[in-house]
Order: C-alpha cells, then structure tokens, then sequence
C-alpha cells in the first residue's frame, strides 16, 4: 500500500535512481519510507546508497535554501525598521494607541455617520456632522454622502473593467499563438499589454489627473489600462488553450478571421473570460479605493482624510461600509463564477 | 463563408430542433445583457459627468508631458530695460553657475543672438528690433512703439497677444518678446545632468576625462579619493536624487518580499487548521475561513493606512500592510490546496501509526509545498506591483516619491526615471517567479506522472 505514493523505486534491477522523474518528489520523501519499502532483488545495498546520498543531498540543498531565505528576511525586517519613521520595538507597545482614538465615544455616532444623521455631539467640527456631501436624489431623500462615495469606488471598478474587457477580448486573438493573424502583431500586442501590465497605475492616474483634473475619471482610465493588461494576458492563455476542431471546421468552409474567432473560439472561452472579469472586479474594487487614497475621490480619499485627522467614529463607519461592500462583491462573484465554470475557477492561477 | 441554399438550411434545421428552437430566455438572455451593460454605462456617464469631464479637459497638456518625459528645456531671459543686454538663466538651471552656452551669441555690433534650432530657427535682437527666424520665414518686430509689433503679415507660428509676440518653433522651443524682455524657451532631448549636478567638480566635464581623472587626476578635493568623491557626487545628485530613488525602491521591494513570505509563514499552519479535510474541528475550520476572508476584505489601503498610524510613515508600514492582507489570501489559497489533494497518501502514513504532525509532514505536504511555493511566488509578483501604490499614502517604499514628483507637473523627467526602474525591477522579479514555478510546475508535472503510471 505504501509503495503506491510519492516514491517511485525502480523496478529495473540495475540500482541506479531513475533521474527526472523521481526528483521533485524525493525532495520532500521521508527516510521512514525508504525502510518500508521493500527492495526489489538485486543489490539492496547500493540502492538504499544511492537513495542516501541523493536524499542527504536534497536536505542539504534545502537547508541551506531555507537558510538563506531567512538570513535575506532578517535583513530586509532590519532594513525596513532602519529605514521607518517609528521603529518596531519602540512602536510595538503603543501598536494599539490608535484604539484610543478609534474607539468612539458613542458607539452609535457611527451609525449616524454611516448614514448622515445629525449627532449631539456635533462641535462645529467635520468630525461628526457633514450634510454638505448629501447628493438630493427625489425631494427630501437623498444618499448619504459614505454611500455615494462607495458608489463612485464601484462604478471605477466597474467602468474600468468594462474598459479591460473590451479591449482585452480582441487583444487576446490576437495574441494567442494557435489564433494570431499574424506572428509579428501577436509580439506587439503581447508586449503591448505586458507594458500595460508594468506600468505603475499611480504614475497613469496622476498624468490624467492633471489632463482631464483630479477624480474619478483618472482613475478610470489608469485602472482601465491595467485591466486590458492583466484581462488580455490570462484571456490568451485561454485562448491558447482551446479545442481546434470547430476552428478547423470554419476554416475549411473558408470562414475569415472574425468568422471564425466569433463562431469558434469565443463560445468556447466567454465562460472563462467572464470568469476571469468577475475576478478582476474583485480586484479593481481595491484598486480603486487605493487609486481613490490618492487623489482619485471616491471612499479611499474620505477614509484616509478620517484616518489622518483621528475622527473614530467616521473612520469605523467608513471601513465598516468599506469591508461590507468588498465582502459582499467578492461572494456574489465568487458565487456567479461557480455557476458559470464550476470549481475550476478557484483551482491554480485563478 | 460559403453560402448555403434554402433546402440545406431548412433540413439541417429539421436535423437539430434543439439548436433552433432555444427557449426565450437563452435566445433573449445574451441580448438582454448587452443591453443592460449599455444602459450601465449611459448611466455611468451620466454618473461622472464624462461629458462636461472631457469638455473640460485639457489635452494639449498629454504631448507636452510625454515630451517633458524624455527632455528638458533652459530659459534664458534677456531684459532690455537695463542699460547693458546681459542672459539671465533661472536658478537651478541645467547650466551651472557659469552658463555660456555657444547657441547665445553676442554679435560685435551690440546685438544678441540665440539660436534654437541652428540659424534656422533662430532670433537676433537689441533694444529696438527682434528678428525671428523660423519655418524658412523672418520676421521683424518692432520694440519702439511701447509695444511689440509685428511688421507685415504675421504668419500662423506666430501669435501676437497685445503685449507679448509669441513665436512657436516646434519641439525645439519658443520665443516670447516684450517691450522689455526677450524669453528663449530651448528644448533638448535628453536628462539633463543625470550623472553629475552643477555642484559637481566633475560637471560638465566630457566622459573621457572623469574617467582619466578618477583613474590618475591630482585629488579634487583634498583627503578623499577621486572615486570616492565621483560615487558621493552621483549619490547625492541633487536633481536625479539616485541615492533617495534607490534606497526607496529597495524599501518598495523590501516591502513586497517581506510582507508575502511573512503571510506566508503564517498562513501555512493555519491552512492546515482551516482546510475541511485536515481540521481537527469543523467550527475551528470556519472560523479560521472567516477570519481569512476578513484580513482580505479589510483592504490592503485600511491595513497601510492604519499601520502608517501605528508605525509611523515607512517601509514597516508598508511590510506590515501586505503581511495582514496576505495572511488572509495565502491562507484561503493555501487551504483550498489542501483541500483538493488526494488523501491516501495521508491514510497510508496514518496505518503505519504516524502521530498527527507526521501524517502532515510525510503524507500531505509533498503534495502541496510545490503549489504552496508557487501560489506564493504568484502572490509576490503581484505585491512588489501593488507595493508601489500603497507607498503613495505614506506607506513607504518609491510610491510617496513618485506621489510627490507627479504632483509639482514639473518633474515629468523624474517620474519617467522612477517608472522606468520600477518597470525594470517588475520585469526582473517576473522573470524570477516565472523560472521558479516553471521549474515547479515541472515538479508538479513529473508527480502527476508518477501517480498515473503507478495507477
């Protein structure tokens, strides 16, 4: 029974280790398994020799990978501290002063906050009453400035990835070996996107911040062009991956290009590809709120404002509303995505 | 695509039923989305007032910030009002101290000249008359009246405001004239200065003779070696700021790194406690779930911006924010990976009477450290992507600099400068995981293969 997993002995009589195939494997066996095994006739003792030095070296190999894997965490941990304003240990008993000022007075001016209702505590400050952010919808009702706020964050993510997809679909034929029209273009557009991927979307949001102002809409267009991408790289990788056969039939009825991406390829990989764009919504939600932090409006810029002038109260009723939102789009997606693909949508690479 | 006549089309309708007659929702699903996605984005535009945005915007500035990207300009002034002519180059300038660049000409009969683009776009001047040249035209105009004029036609290049003649040549630069002052905006290709700055004693030196005198030059300055001084001078580049840029993007690396193999290290027990097929107890498996899905939700921007708080702004900020943020990623991915092994290899441990640790360590984690690694390889690609963005909120690491270098609109050269090496640093680090989990997934592979044959 035991034979049966992770090592594989030859049962070739010769005594050497099969190379290759057993190597990976070897490196996380066990020494108790090499004595369970029973070895096959022929010269035990030069096996069990060789199964020695091979492991003896593989533990080696490993130790000193995990050595230096921490002795370059010691390093960075020491540089990091160096190199911040506050360092570790001298924070680290006052890690938790922030509760001090986290913790609200009242525990119900975060519902006030949350939904923009005048608190008794009001000093004149910004810290507890802001009515000049209510957005009027019908008459008396209006959305709470924190709502309005998530929704313009939502709407980035949304738009952007709108934008990603768009652009990523066309791009990822384009792109995928078994589909390209052309070699030379599928270089271009591949580098193309790997560009789009690298590029620092803080740099693309403030160049359009100071194009088309400071707001949402530079932060849509950065996003955007990292969703096309990011979209446009795990697309081709579908593509590249897809049954040829309907493609072959179109081709040989004469079908052109668009014919057969259309009638061939894109229903067999719009499950995934909208799999992959739920994904990205998840995504470009957080992004958005970073890219909001920073000039971008929306929730990001209040929290970080609430965050910097110690307003408790604001601030749980922001991340409250925060991590609510987040929550929720990232179960509804996971949800969706399992009807559309099944399990496969959360295995590797998702 | 071939046509088809009427009779085909019509048996292979008769043929498959079930692909031509769908039910509504199928055949009308699909339409029914576009449309709804349209209608999305009509009320997203409406949402962000795209109109009155682009109306609003100004484009003109994108070209002329791209080329800020890849050159530099010099503006020397020349005020007529002062009983001599004499260049005034602004402080700072790319010049040094003693500019007497060879395109400013003072000509022997009093007049200057500076030429921006050779003497084809050029302008010559005194106190009464400025002869633009440009575009195989010249033009004169006249200073006397108390106002610029210009004499003749004026030409489209040219913009005459009421008190300034505004003269355009291109990528090159402009000339700007008053009454009593004449502008020179001359552009050229390149970063300026980017080795040494005008305080250097090696500045504007050509490449051969720094080399020469670091290599055998009399000490420049006394008691410290020409190399030493060189390496200082380049560190401490006042406008390129190298030793800032590069100590800020190790901090941007630290950062990821130390921030993903610390959720690593915890995450991996933890998984183990969290995957449904290992738990000791469900509930602890649920909680452990939830806490995950909590260290993501909450944001790395909530984590950065708290830690900022506690720490102070930094690079350990920054650690810290990733580290909670990927406890919580690294933990669902690790306990979904648990979750899909094949459990007789645990069984077979378990009959020899292995304790609980044992089962794990020989029964379980061959089988998972490869995906383990290369999830968490994944994970750090991204971070050192991610990593510069939270350092714009204080965060530490080369994003508050970037942040900041955007913001004066002036600067683009810098910027230009930081991308390129955060681009740089991007591309060598993907290359590094992508080698490591090729090598992996081979592992992997190899494993898979292993299993099939043995049956």
């Amino acid at each position: 029974m035991l034979s049966s997993k992770p090592v594989r002995l030859p049962s070739a009589a010769n005594g050497e280790i099969e190379k290759g195939g057993a190597q990976g494997v070897a490196l996380f066996a066990s020494p108790i398994m090499t004595l369970s095994v029973p070895a096959p006739s022929g010269t035990p003792n030069a096996m069990a020799d060789a199964w020695r030095r091979q492991t003896s070296l593989r533990r080696l190999y490993t130790v000193l990978g995990v050595g230096l894997l921490l002795a370059a965490m010691f390093g960075s941990m020491w540089f990091a501290d160096e190199a911040n304003a506050g360092h570790f240990f001298d924070r680290l008993p006052h890690l938790l002063d922030f509760l001090s000022w986290l913790v609200p007075k009242d525990w119900n001016d975060v519902w006030r906050a949350l939904f923009d209702i005048a608190s008794p505590h009001d000093t004149g400050t910004q810290e507890f009453n802001f009515p000049l952010g209510r957005v009027y919808v019908w008459g008396a009702f209006y959305v709470p400035e924190y709502f309005e706020l998530m929704l313009i964050t939502v709407n980035v993510a949304l738009v952007s990835t709108f934008v990603g997809f768009i652009f990523a679909v066309p791009f990822s034929f384009i792109a995928a070996r078994n589909l390209t029209p052309h070699p030379a273009l599928r270089l271009v557009v591949k580098r193309f996107m790997e560009l789009l991927r690298a590029f620092p979307e803080i740099v693309i949001a403030g160049l359009f911040a100071a194009i088309v102002s400071i707001g949402p809409i530079a932060a849509i267009i950065a996003i955007g062009l990292h969703s096309i991408g990011a979209l446009g790289k795990l697309f081709y990788e579908i593509n590249e991956n897809i049954d040829m056969r309907a493609e072959e039939g179109l081709h040989a009825v004469g079908a052109n290009w668009f014919e057969r991406v259309r009638f061939a390829d894109l229903p067999q990989v719009l499950p995934n590809f909208v799999s992959y764009t739920l994904l990205r919504v998840e995504i470009n939600v957080r992004a958005s709120t970073i890219i909001g932090a920073v000039g971008g409006g929306g929730i990001g810029e209040e929290l970080k404002l609430s965050i910097s002038r110690g307003f408790g109260a604001k601030t749980l009723a922001l991340v409250l509303l925060l991590f609510t939102t987040i929550f929720i789009i990232d179960q509804f997606s996971a949800w969706l995505r399992r009807k559309l693909v099944g399990e496969q949508a959360f295995m590797m690479g998702a | 695509m071939s046509t088809m006549t009427a009779d085909e089309i019509l048996s292979i309708e008769e043929r498959y039923p079930q692909v031509f007659r769908r039910p509504a929702y199928k055949r009308y699903g699909p339409l029914l989305l576009v449309a709804g996605t349209m209608l999305y984005l009509v009320y997203a535009m409406w949402f962000f007032s795209l109109p009155q945005v682009l109306r609003e915007s100004h484009w003109e500035r994108l070209p002329l910030f791209l080329t800020q990207w890849i050159s530099y300009d010099l503006q020397p002034e020349f005020r007529l009002d002062q009983p001599e002519i004499t260049p005034k180059y602004p402080r700072f300038s790319a010049l040094g101290d003693n500019p007497n660049p060879d395109w400013v000409i003072k000509n022997p009969d009093g007049t200057f000249t500076v030429q921006i683009d050779g003497p084809a776009k050029s302008v010559t001047f005194d106190k009464t008359l400025a002869t633009i040249t440009a575009h195989g035209q010249t033009v004169h105009v006249s200073l006397t009246s108390g106002k610029p004029l210009v004499e003749g036609q004026v030409p489209d290049w040219i913009t005459a405001h009421d008190d300034e003649v505004v003269a355009r040549m291109g990528f090159v630069g402009e000339v700007r004239v008053t009454v009593d002052r004449v502008k020179v905006r001359k552009r050229f290709l390149g970063w300026a200065n980017f080795v040494f700055d005008t305080r250097s004693p090696f500045f504007g030196k050509p490449a051969g003779e720094v080399i020469s005198l670091i290599a055998s030059g009399p000490e420049l300055k006394p008691g410290t070696s020409n190399l030493a001084l060189a390496a200082d001078n380049i560190w401490n580049n006042a406008q390129w700021q190298h030793g800032d840029v590069w100590t800020k993007l190790l901090q941007t690396i630290v950062m990821a790194f130390l921030g993903t193999l610390l959720g690593g290290i915890v995450a991996f027990p933890l998984a183990f406690f969290a995957a449904r097929n290992i738990t000791p107890s469900g509930a602890l498996g649920q909680v452990l779930k939830r806490f995950f899905d909590f260290m993501r939700s909450v944001d790395m921007l909530i984590w950065a911006l708290f830690f900022t708080r506690a720490f102070g702004p930094g690079p350990l900020a920054g650690s810290a924010a990733i580290f909670f943020t990927e406890i919580g990623t690294l933990g669902k991915v690790y306990s979904e990976g648990l979750e899909n092994i094949d459990d007789k290899p645990r069984e077979g441990i378990k009959s020899t009477g292995a304790n609980g640790l044992l089962v794990q360590r020989y029964g379980v984690m061959p089988e998972v450290i490869p995906i383990f690694i290369s999830q968490t390889l994944y994970q750090w690609e991204s971070n050192t992507r991610g990593a510069t963005i939270i350092g714009a909120v204080g965060a530490g690491g080369i994003g508050l600099k970037l942040w900041e270098a955007m913001r004066t609109n002036s600067n683009w050269a810098n910027v230009f400068y930081m991308v390129l090496l955060i681009l740089m640093v991007v591309f060598i680090f993907d290359n590094i995981s992508n080698l490591l989990r090729r090598r992996l997934s081979r592992t992997i592979h190899d494993y898979n293969r292993i299993q099939a044959r043995q049956g």
